[in-house]
């Protein structure tokens, strides 16, 4: 069985007008038993960056925990906020540094330019190859589920509040043809002036 | 049959030096520090200013003797596509200081894909040049360096001393005759300056304090604008000179 299989997830993010939304299922399991349904995969790295890490839950948390020392560190160093595409190498080079032990992660990158706000989003696999996009990308167990949603109901432009209604549906119906997503929904949408969080009502199963 | 045999003899001295060379006076001072200070003192002369658009670096390249090969030497060293050193002081730590920047400088750009900020790579020469005065075996590097940079639409000048301190200049003078160099910039230097009229002064604040003929071969210059770090070509230094 595969490390990014174990605990299993969904995460997708999506560019939308002057926005960017990130969101992702909540369950944590061992193989087909759920452990939680309350795991964060989705973490605040900055005002208005966000990092998604579907994979093994352990390494969910110490990647989360090590970027976050190495984004602060940058941040009282330079004395500015890290703009996305900046983080997105930063990460794509810590993966690679473990190219032969990797962290089984994949993560994504969302969030809006400090300076302008301009929206970015980005994947990458478990050794660090980027993949930047202009409509959406996704991850974890469900992620050949999420495609097919986003595919379908994605458009360009959307505003935020079109945008959330988008992404929770691609969310929720990815994770429910999914047998090792699901168990609850969170939703960040992430604007200039403010960051939303919503948490979805799913089929708990 | 165990055969004894005689390991060879080496002394705690030469094997390694765990104490640092640098160490207090009664009064307070790194004298070590002091005298790496007179040594760049002693050194040629280099100056720096920072126009509205960009920065200028420029140094004397005294030839001792007509039989050098004055292209061999180079004074004014690129750091990156953006950044630029010009030392006084003994040029072998120079040539150190310039190897550890271009490799700090590559290190950052291969982490996050991003040009180095020249403050950073100043903080970063500044580390290495102190560590030398706080580690065993070690003496502090004998130059005062000026680092010229441009990011984000900005142009910096900087300073990295032997101690290991750093400061952002707007105009400065190194080497010999600098508390002069100095005071002629004072007088000179205007926040409207443009890279044209900072190269001119540039040279002008040399010629101050220059010893014999000055020509495109006595002296090099490099810039720092929108378009990264270069060192201008002696047909180019001809026709500043020619110009002043």
């Amino acid at each position: 069985m595969s490390a990014l299989e174990y605990n299993g997830s969904a995460i997708v993010a999506m560019m939308g007008h002057e926005c960017v939304a990130i969101a992702s299922d909540k369950r944590l399991g061992r193989q087909a038993q759920t452990l939680s349904c309350d795991f964060q995969k989705i973490f605040q790295m900055s005002d208005r960056l966000f990092l998604g890490l579907p994979g093994l839950g352990t390494d969910v948390e110490t990647v989360s925990n090590r970027l976050r020392f190495r984004l602060n560190l940058y941040k009282l160093r330079e004395n500015r906020e890290m703009k996305p595409r900046t983080f997105l190498n930063m990460v794509s080079s810590f993966l690679y540094s473990h190219r032969f032990g990797p962290y089984f992660v994949e993560p994504i990158v969302a969030g809006l330019e400090p300076t302008t706000s301009e929206p970015f989003i980005a994947s990458m696999d478990l050794i660090g190859c980027p993949m930047i996009t202009s409509d959406f990308v996704v991850g974890g167990t469900a992620s050949e589920q999420l495609y097919g949603m986003c595919e379908t109901l994605w458009r360009p432009d959307l505003e935020p509040d079109d945008l959330f209604e988008i992404i929770a549906q691609s969310l929720l119906n990815a994770q429910d043809r999914d047998a090792l997503s699901g168990w609850g929904g969170v939703v960040y949408i992430v604007e200039k002036d403010k960051v939303t969080i919503r948490h979805l009502k799913a089929r708990m199963d | 049959k165990e055969v004894p045999s005689t390991p060879l003899k080496k002394s705690a001295m030469t094997e390694r030096y765990s104490f640092s060379l640098t160490t207090f006076s009664p009064t307070g001072k790194l004298v070590q520090i002091e005298y790496a200070l007179a040594a760049v003192g002693a050194g040629s002369p280099s100056v720096g200013i920072k126009a509205s658009n960009g920065v200028v670096i420029a140094g004397e390249k005294k030839q001792r003797s007509a039989l050098y090969d004055a292209d061999s030497i180079k004074k004014v060293e690129m750091i990156a596509n953006h950044a630029g050193m010009i030392s006084s002081g003994l040029a072998p730590d120079f040539r150190l200081l310039v190897r550890k920047a271009r490799k700090l400088a590559q290190e950052y750009h291969l982490i996050y894909q991003e040009p180095i900020p020249t403050v950073r790579l100043v903080q970063k020469v500044a580390n290495v040049m102190q560590e030398y005065t706080q580690s065993g075996g070690v003496r502090p590097f004998g130059v005062s360096v000026l680092i010229a940079g441009w990011d984000d639409g900005k142009p910096h000048l900087f300073q990295c001393d032997p101690s290991g301190s750093y400061f952002a200049w707007k105009a400065t003078a190194l080497g010999k005759n600098y508390i002069n160099g100095k005071t002629f910039l004072e007088k000179r230097y205007s926040d409207e300056l443009e890279l044209e009229d900072a190269v001119h002064t540039a040279i002008l604040t040399l010629k101050e304090s220059f010893e014999g003929q000055m020509n495109e071969n006595s002296i090099e210059i490099g810039v720092c604008n929108a378009e990264g770090f270069r060192r201008l070509s002696t047909a180019e230094v001809k026709d500043y000179l020619a110009s002043i």
